[in-house]
Order: structure tokens, then C-alpha cells, then sequence
């Protein structure tokens, strides 16, 4: 007996009398012996929770926490303040434990909260229509690119180089098997290169893809992009992957004639937890609406006349539009996306907006201090939001082993003399200082 | 309970907040004239402005108006709605695992990375293939990686013409999006009358463009393919690859593997198979194993274990390249490590055969008031034809709704699109007798009210939070944000 | 079930109705009967050039969605833009609305279509 396998000896015989065979192998009498496992399965045995939770522990303490080191490091992935309420609600059962909202009448809890996830997401972004998650920011671009596609047959696929280098290879992935070309646009200071740009668009673009802030945390200016892209009529989407968090202080990508944007959710609520699960948001004009990906929910009214929400628009997805749907997925990270729910709930209009500036302060205190110890300078000249590339004299890999020693994460090493460095507002002066001093030390 | 229907906006009070940060500490600087004006945000986010409790009460109250695998029986066909045992949300939670870093360096997050390596030998030997991938986010990007694979691994041998993938007609939805999305062409070939795959309709679409086969086993109907060797040859011979779609991986734990079934690619759900919660519609997660051969093509980067000590390398030189930032959804990647040391091999085995033991039981008793179209032994679900007893204007969606008013879960409607009024039942194995017992009888007393007075059907719900709503306005005039 | 004598027809349920060197294109009774509430239709954009039988739109209702393909090869002079935010007037009355105005490019292709008795010998070909 196991507890979570509910059946007595008494509960099967019971139930095989009534299928009417005699013994439970005989329900898979239809499998012929030749495919047949004939032996057990090379795992250990079944465990106690007691066993289960040691073996467990060993593990997570097998790992260093960015709790027990000061990390510094983004590179796609944020350590941002997580409320205490978001695990609590997001870990009742009735939103963990359900599936996809195919029952409306008894979905509503997950319907009303994804409804509430598009609105906000389109309040950030300025879109029109959001859905209601994808996997990851990666995933969401590459998805994104697919929608282009759709929408103008093109095959020409511009990625700016500043985009995250994982997102890019997940679009290059993406792309190649559908056919697509993937272009990558120049960089230039840390920034897209617009001459580059102007270049390369042309009548066979389908989209272009920039990232702002970008990779190098630099912000990009997404109205030249646009402006280039208007210079001759293609049709091709001008997609962009924006940070959510910095939106708060950052224009709206719709106004700088975006037409899509994509990009990755995690820093709204979810831990780093080693990559994942995370967040891909989507969010579009109305134009784009049919050609979104997953689900979307709607708000109607039942029959008496009651506002509720529903799965909308589901001519798109696989289940009925099958080899010709707009995607194929299916499961996306809707506790994520509700964690996304709460946190921008919880944050609301002043917090976010704190977030987003704190961060960017704190990064700029720490630029300034590191840059004035000498042998470190900032690579880029462009204005950066709340991550920065500093170049090292020393060998960066050399520095940031070092650096572990001391107690700091300091960074992503981008090469031998590049180190990707980001703050956020988890942490304070104390510990920037002691960075820098620890740093200065070194050098 | 009060009706509660308020959206967190309408919440909102003017200067109300619900979070508090430690006050800035470090030096501020004009960040206007630094950025620029045409780079700034304009109008300020328009967010809620709401104190902690109320978005505590909220939350809770939308909870409220859902439905859980933990609130009453859930036996969502293809789902697998198993319980998701508590202690491993538990051990997701452990700060050892969520406070790291994903790109931190590898020797500071050995117990995470031997984690996935171990998950991946378990799963390979639980599907009896040479290598898996965790990077796949969901069952659908197993698909895709599956196929783009097969795509890279064709194309290496010089058979770029190979494009054709066959899928029965009883297949999930996700598996022809998928073929598009992967640049191949779907081929959809209708199954015989014991719902299997038909081997004539097989044999009429072989050709040399044939790239590959998707197949469920058992399949969406929960039968078992039986000629799935023969089934295999035949795409073997063609120089094609066999797909395995393991979104019924449920029936087979410990008693079959499709890497003993002649399958080259296996791709997984975690979220069904080993119990890791679904989440509203996700996060899932969807491994693909492979055969040898194409090793060599699975996404990078991989775990790889050195004396001992564990790395993270772009092993694969024909690699697909990244399908997923990072490794994979590794918090659920904890979840289903834990579930799969504690039932081990004796606990996964007797689960599959508790959760085939489950549908045949609820079958029989169901095949006397239900059409039963394939009235043979089933796998752990099976498919109902709506009321044997027809009544005129009553459909299965009545039914599903009616059952929604008895406080449980309907089945999947309408699925697989060959059975009409299809219902289709997947109790699972973590549902006792009574509960089993329990949705019987309501589904035999739903069937007596369409005879006795359909409007019951007809009108239900009447006890849910909503009753049925207006999906074709929802269509027709999209409101998709406050 | 709805059948206009003058129109000509396809199997896969669009109408033709032909005016001198042009043509309205749309979907049948029997279509719209089978597809239930249309919520949306999609459409080609004008001066978009179709072969015979290229995807000319689709037709969506809440679970099911269905592709109309050009009966005839031409370009496309006008869609109706009324179905943009009504695409229940197909519901209401299939023969008036049109889904798109095409020139005819090749007259010969017309001699494939069926006419009124031929689809109506279809229809209950496919009915029973």
C-alpha cells in the first residue's frame, strides 16, 4: 500500500468481478507479451516522505543561494522583490491544482485572473490584446516571429545582436526548421545600428526583432527602428522585447509603433529558481489579435445576464484549427502568469514604478563606483536602465572566481574582459559598497 | 457566500498601496535629461491601487469560484488529473532550489544539476530510451523539438524530400500543429473500426516522402495499438522516424516503454504523469527521449556528469540548437524527481495499473447507460458516445454541464472528433472506489433526468457561480482587458 | 435548406454570382447552417490575386473553423467590410452577403462550377 494509491485488496476484487476478469495483469491481456516489460523497472524502491525530504534537502544544499552570496547577476533572469502574499494565494488549490478553463462555469477564478493578467499586460505595453502566457521570453519572440509570418508570408527574420544570445538562438532554432531566414542586425556601442538596419530591411522582411533594454541593459530607441521600417511598405511586424518592469518608467512600446511585444515575465513575482518555470508574455495590436498564439480570455455574460469571462477567439489554437492552427501550444505557464497577476496587484501603479527605479538607481550608484576604481571602465556609452557591461584589465572569469570567494555573484562573464553586471532594488547601498570594495581590492 | 464579481480594478482607491520597499539609499541623478524624453513613458501605469489584504481577499475569493483536482473528482481525458502530492510543493519551495541562479557557475548549483541529470536517467529508463532532453517547457514543445529532430536528422542523411508526417485521425490536436510549426506537411489517415490505426489506410499514404508517424500509445481512445511492431517496420523500412506522443504515459508505468515498441522519439508530460500540478493551464513540462542514432541532434546545452562532478555543455554537434531559455521548467523538473523517489519502481508500476483498473471498472458500469463504442478492455481512460438512451435536443455538452451542478468535473467533450458526442473518462489512479463509485451513480442519475425532464440538463448549471455564458459575443465583439 | 437558381456553386459550399466580367463570392446556406453562429471572417485584402481554388478566407464559429477557397482565379476588387464587425449577416442571409468581389480572369473556370441543380443533387448526395 502506498498513500497515494487509494485501493484496498478488497476495493480491486471488487472492481475486477465487476470488469469481470480475474486478475489485474489480465487487463493487459490486450498488450501482446513481446512488447512486454518483463522485468522491474531499474529504480530505487518506493519511499517514505520522511526519506523522500532528506534526500530532497541533500540536494538543495547541495546548491549556493544567491541568499547566502550578493549576486549581481541578470542576463534574462531577475532577482526582484517577491511579496509574501504571491506563494500563499498562488499555492491554493483550486488554482494550482486545476487545468485549462474548458469548463467556464466552474473556471472562473482562473478565467478572471487571466482576464485581469491581459489587462495589465496591455496596460504596460500599451497593446491592445494580450494572451494568456507563453513558456518563456525566448519562446515568446520566437512565437512572435511566427505571428509575422502568418500575417505577411515573408521570410526575412531581423534580430538585432543586442537581443538576450538565448532568445536569439531560440529563434534560429525556430526559424530554420520553419524556413524562415534569420538575419542578425549589427550592433553598434551596445546599441541596434540603425545604418545596419537600414541595410538589410527590404521588400522580403518580415519582422524585426529589438530587445530594450537590451542584452547589455542598454535602452533602445524604437522609434528609429520604426522610422526605418516606414520608409518603404512591406508589412513586415516590428516586434520588441521589452522588460515588463521597466515599462513602468519607459515608453509604451505601442507608441513607438510596435506591433508586437514579447518578451519574459519572471521578474513580476516568480523567484529565479535556476531558469524556470518562467514567463513568456505576448501582447498585440488589434490588427494581430487573430493571429496570437494560445489562449485568450474574454469577458461576456452568462445567461442571466452576468458578467463572467470565457476562452475566446479559439478558431486560432490546435484543438480546432489543427495543422493550420497559430501555434501548438497547449499547456503555458498560467501559474506563473497569475503569480504576474498578483504581483502587479499587490505592486500596483506607485510599486512597480518604485521597482523600476530603484533598480535603475542602484545599478547607476554601482556603475559610478566601479568605474572609479581603476582598471574598470564601462564598455558602452549609451544609456543603460538597471544591467551594464564593465570592462575589466584583469581576466573577468578571473575576477568573478574570485569574486565567488569573497561572497558575490558579480556578474555574467561575457568574455575575457567583460562582465554583465545588473541591480536590482533587493539590494543596498551596504552591500554595493562592499562590492565595490571587495572589487578594488582585487584590482 | 456573497456573489462576489468584482475585478481587481474596480478595487482600486486612489493613493492606496500594498507593498512597501526599504527606502532608496543610494545617490539619485536626473534620470529625465539622462534617458531623454522620447525614450520615457508618458502617462503613468495604470495599475490598481490596492492594500495587501484586499489583493489577499480577492485572490481568495476568485479561488473561490474555481474547481481543483483537490475539491472533487476530475476525470479530464488526456489530462491525467491525478493528485499532486502535497510534500512536493514542498520541496520546490526549499530555497536551495529557487534562490539559485540560472546562470550562476555549475559548481555552485551541483544539486540542482544532479537533479535534472538523475530525473533524465529515470525517465530513460522509464521509456526505454538512450538520451533525454529537459529543456522542452510543455508537451506540445516535446512535439516540436520531436519533430524538428527528425527534421535535422533526415536532412543529414540527404532526405530533405522526406516531408509527409502521418497521424491517425484520433490524435491530439497539438500533434498536426506541430508538424506545421516543424515545417513538415500532416497526414491524416483514418483509424479502422476497433479504433486503432488502420493498416490499409497506413499502406495507402507510404511512400518515400514519409519523414515520420505520431502516435499515441495506448491512443486517445484508450486502446492499446496493438500492431504497433508492424506499424513500425513500415516506417522503418521507409528510412521515416516513429513519434511517441506520451500524453498517455499514464497506463504503461513499469508495464510497457515505448522504446521497446519500435519508437525512435518519446516526449513526456510531467504535469500528467508525474503528478506535478497543472496549474490553471500550465507550467508543464515535456522531456524528449531518443534512440541513439539521433542523439546527436537533441538541443543544447545538456548535464553531463564528470567523475563526479556535474557541467552544463553544448555536447550535441548536430544539435537543433536552444529550444528554451535556460534548462527547462525546473521547478517542475523538483516536483516530478521527488514524486518519481517516492513511489519508485514497485509505486509506478502498481499506479498505471490502478489507473487502467479505474477506467475499466467505471466503463463497465457506465457501457449499459452510455454508448460504449469500442467495448473492449481500455487503458487508463476510455470514450463514451453520449446517452445509449438518445433524447431529442440533448448533447454531451448537457451532460458535462448537468455533472458541473452534481459539484464534480465533467470528462473531456468532444474528443477524440472521431466519436460522436464523445466523452471521454480518465478517473486516474488516485481515485478511490467510492469516488469512482460516487460519479457513476451521478452520470447514471443525469442519464434518468434526460428522460425524465431534460431541462435539467438543458438549463444546467444552476449551482455554479455562473450559468452558461454567451461564448459567441465573446467571439463576435472580443473584450479581452478591463 | 436555401438554394438560389441564378448563382452558381462549389462542393465545398461557396456561391458565385456572376456580373459581366466580375463576380460576388460567398458561402451557401448549407454552409452557414453546418458552421452555426459565425463569429468571424476572415478575408483576403483588396488587389490580392487568387488562382482557382487558392485560400480565399476562413469562416470561424466558437469551435470550429472552416477555409473558403476561390472558385475562380481573378483579383480581388472588394471585400465586404460589414462582415468585419457583423459577420452574423451570413447567418442571416447567405446570399447577401458576399464575402468578396472578384474579377474574372479566366470565364472558362465558370463551366466547372455547379449550378443550382447540381448542388442541390450534391447536397442530398452528401446528406444521406
Amino acid at each position: 500500500m502506498h498513500p497515494y494509491l487509494p485501493h484496498t485488496k478488497e476495493d480491486i476484487t471488487k472492481m475486477l468481478e465487476v470488469i469481470g476478469v480475474d486478475h489485474i495483469d489480465n487487463l493487459f491481456d490486450d498488450i501482446p507479451k513481446n512488447i512486454r516489460l518483463n522485468k522491474e523497472l531499474k529504480l530505487d524502491k518506493s519511499k517514505s516522505e520522511l526519506e523522500v525530504t532528506k534526500l530532497m534537502k541533500q540536494l538543495a544544499n547541495n546548491n549556493v543561494t544567491i541568499n547566502e552570496k550578493v549576486s549581481f547577476i541578470g542576463g534574462g533572469a531577475y532577482n526582484h522583490y517577491v511579496p509574501a502574499l504571491i506563494k500563499h494565494l498562488a499555492s491554493r488549490q483550486e488554482f494550482l491544482t486545476a487545468y485549462t478553463p474548458y469548463q467556464p462555469e466552474m473556471s472562473q477564478g482562473t478565467l478572471q485572473a487571466i482576464f485581469e493578467y491581459q489587462s495589465m499586460i496591455c496596460e504596460l505595453t500599451g497593446m491592445d490584446v494580450s494572451n494568456a502566457s507563453l513558456y518563456d521570453g525566448g519562446t515568446a519572440l520566437a512565437e512572435a516571429v511566427f505571428m509575422a509570418n502568418h500575417a505577411n508570408k515573408k521570410k526575412d527574420v531581423l534580430v538585432s545582436a543586442t537581443v538576450n544570445p538565448q532568445y536569439k538562438d531560440i529563434i534560429k532554432t525556430y526559424a530554420r526548421f520553419k524556413g524562415l531566414n534569420y538575419i542578425e542586425i549589427k550592433e553598434s556601442d551596445g546599441c541596434t545600428d540603425m545604418e545596419n538596419l537600414k541595410d538589410l530591411f527590404s521588400a522580403d522582411s518580415s519582422s524585426v526583432i529589438i530587445q530594450t533594454p537590451n542584452y547589455y541593459g542598454i535602452v533602445e530607441k524604437g522609434s528609429e527602428v520604426r522610422t526605418i521600417m516606414n520608409s518603404f511598405k512591406n508589412k513586415a511586424m516590428f516586434i520588441v522585447s521589452a522588460d515588463p518592469t521597466s515599462l513602468a518608467v519607459l515608453e509604451a512600446p505601442v507608441n513607438y509603433g510596435a506591433d508586437v511585444v514579447a518578451g519574459e515575465g519572471q521578474g513580476l513575482g516568480s523567484p529565479v529558481s535556476f531558469g524556470g518555470p518562467y514567463l513568456g508574455y505576448i501582447a498585440a495590436t488589434k490588427k494581430n489579435m487573430r493571429r496570437m498564439p494560445g489562449r485568450i480570455v474574454g469577458e461576456t455574460v452568462d445567461k442571466d445576464g452576468k458578467r463572467a469571462y470565457v476562452l475566446t477567439l479559439q478558431a486560432r489554437e490546435q484543438h480546432i484549427r489543427r495543422e493550420k492552427a497559430m501555434s501548438n501550444i497547449t499547456s503555458n505557464q498560467g501559474l506563473v502568469a497569475l503569480m504576474a497577476t498578483i504581483y502587479l496587484a499587490t505592486m500596483g501603479k506607485k510599486g512597480i514604478k518604485e521597482v523600476a527605479i530603484q533598480s535603475m538607481y542602484k545599478a547607476h550608484y554601482l556603475a559610478d563606483k566601479l568605474c572609479n576604481i581603476k582598471g574598470i571602465t564601462l564598455l558602452n556609452s549609451k544609456p543603460f536602465f538597471n544591467e551594464f557591461v564593465i570592462k575589466t584589465k584583469v581576466n573577468a572569469k578571473m575576477l568573478y572566481e574570485v569574486l565567488i570567494e569573497k561572497g558575490f555573484f558579480s556578474g555574467v562573464v561575457l568574455d575575457d574582459h567583460q562582465l554583465l553586471v545588473c541591480a536590482t532594488e533587493v539590494h543596498t547601498k551596504e552591500q554595493l559598497d562592499s562590492f565595490v570594495k571587495e572589487v578594488e581590492g582585487i584590482l | 457566500m456573497r456573489d462576489y464579481n468584482k475585478l481587481i480594478k474596480e478595487c482600486s482607491v486612489k493613493g492606496r498601496v500594498g507593498y512597501k520597499l526599504p527606502p532608496l539609499d543610494v545617490d539619485i541623478f536626473d534620470y529625465k535629461e539622462y534617458f531623454g524624453e522620447d525614450v520615457l513613458r508618458k502617462e503613468e501605469v495604470d495599475l490598481p491601487e490596492v492594500s495587501e489584504f484586499q489583493v489577499v481577499r480577492h485572490y481568495t475569493n476568485l479561488s473561490l469560484k474555481n474547481f481543483g483536482v483537490e475539491s472533487d473528482t476530475y476525470p479530464l481525458g488526456s489530462c491525467t488529473m491525478k493528485y499532486n502530492p502535497k510534500i512536493n510543493e514542498d520541496m520546490a519551495a526549499l530555497e536551495g532550489f529557487t534562490e539559485i541562479h540560472p546562470l550562476q557557475e555549475p559548481e555552485t548549483v551541483q544539486g540542482a544539476l544532479k537533479l535534472m541529470y538523475e530525473l533524465a536517467k529515470m525517465l530513460e529508463e522509464i521509456t526505454g530510451m538512450d538520451e533525454i532532453t529537459l529543456q522542452p517547457a510543455a508537451g506540445s514543445q516535446g512535439e516540436l523539438t520531436g519533430l524538428m529532430i527528425t527534421k535535422a536528422y533526415l536532412e543529414s542523411k540527404g532526405l530533405s524530400h522526406k516531408t509527409k508526417i502521418i497521424i491517425p485521425d484520433s490524435a491530439h490536436g497539438t500533434n498536426p500543429a506541430t508538424v506545421t510549426m516543424a515545417g513538415f506537411e500532416a497526414v491524416e489517415i483514418k483509424s479502422n473500426q476497433n479504433g486503432t490505426v488502420s493498416l490499409e489506410a497506413l499502406e495507402e499514404v507510404l511512400d518515400e516522402n514519409v519523414a515520420g508517424l505520431m502516435l499515441t500509445n495506448p491512443n486517445t481512445l484508450g486502446l492499446f495499438e496493438k500492431d504497433i511492431f508492424e506499424i513500425a517496420d513500415k516506417i522503418h523500412q521507409l528510412g521515416g522516424v516513429l513519434y511517441y506522443d506520451g500524453a498517455n504515459m499514464n497506463a504503461n508505468m513499469g508495464i510497457i516503454r515505448p522504446g521497446d515498441m519500435g519508437f525512435d522519439i518519446v516526449h513526456l508530460n510531467l504535469h500528467k504523469t508525474f503528478g506535478t500540478p497543472h496549474g490553471g493551464g500550465g507550467p508543464g513540462s515535456g522531456p524528449v527521449g531518443v534512440k541513439s542514432h539521433l542523439i546527436p541532434f537533441l538541443p543544447n546545452p545538456s548535464i553531463i556528469k564528470k567523475e563526479d562532478v556535474y557541467k552544463i555543455k553544448d555536447t550535441y554537434d548536430q544539435s537543433i540548437g536552444r529550444v528554451k531559455t535556460f534548462y527547462g521548467n525546473f521547478g517542475v523538473l523538483v516536483r516530478a524527481y521527488a514524486y518519481i523517489k517516492t513511489l519508485g519502481r514497485d509505486g509506478l508500476k502498481e499506479a498505471s495499473q490502478l489507473a487502467v483498473l479505474n477506467a475499466n471498472y467505471m466503463k463497465e458500469r457506465l457501457k449499459e447507460t452510455y454508448n460504449l463504442p469500442y467495448d473492449i478492455i481500455c487503458k487508463h481512460e476510455f470514450v463514451l458516445a453520449g446517452l445509449k438512451n438518445s433524447i431529442e435536443g440533448v448533447n454531451t455538452i448537457d451532460v458535462a454541464k448537468r455533472l458541473i451542478d452534481y459539484g464534480v468535473h465533467p470528462p473531456t467533450i468532444y474528443f477524440p472528433l472521431i466519436v460522436e458526442q464523445a466523452l471521454m473518462i480518465e478517473p486516474t489512479e488516485t481515485e478511490d472506489k467510492e469516488s469512482l463509485d460516487a460519479y457513476i451513480e451521478v452520470l447514471l442519475t443525469i442519464a434518468k433526468e434526460a428522460v425524465d425532464n431534460k431541462e435539467l440538463l438543458l438549463n444546467a448549471p444552476v449551482n455554479a457561480t455562473v450559468k452558461r455564458l454567451d461564448e459567441v459575443t465573446a467571439a463576435r465583439k472580443p473584450v479581452v482587458k478591463w | 435548406m436555401k438554394i438560389i437558381e441564378s448563382l452558381l456553386y462549389t462542393k465545398n459550399h461557396e456561391w458565385v454570382r456572376v456580373e459581366g466580367e466580375e463576380a460576388y463570392i460567398g458561402v451557401t446556406d448549407y454552409a452557414q447552417h453546418a458552421m452555426g453562429d459565425i463569429v468571424y471572417v476572415e478575408m483576403p485584402e483588396v488587389d490580392d490575386e487568387l488562382d482557382a481554388e487558392d485560400g480565399l478566407g476562413v469562416v470561424e464559429s466558437v469551435k470550429a473553423a472552416s477555409d473558403i477557397y476561390s472558385p475562380i482565379s481573378g483579383t480581388i476588387i472588394e471585400i465586404n467590410e460589414e462582415l468585419e464587425d457583423s459577420p452574423e449577416i451570413i447567418n442571416n442571409d447567405p446570399f447577401d452577403a458576399f464575402i468578396v468581389k472578384i474579377t474574372i480572369s479566366n470565364k472558362s473556370e465558370l463551366d466547372e462550377l455547379l449550378n443550382a441543380e447540381e448542388y442541390k443533387a450534391y447536397i442530398s448526395e452528401i446528406e444521406e
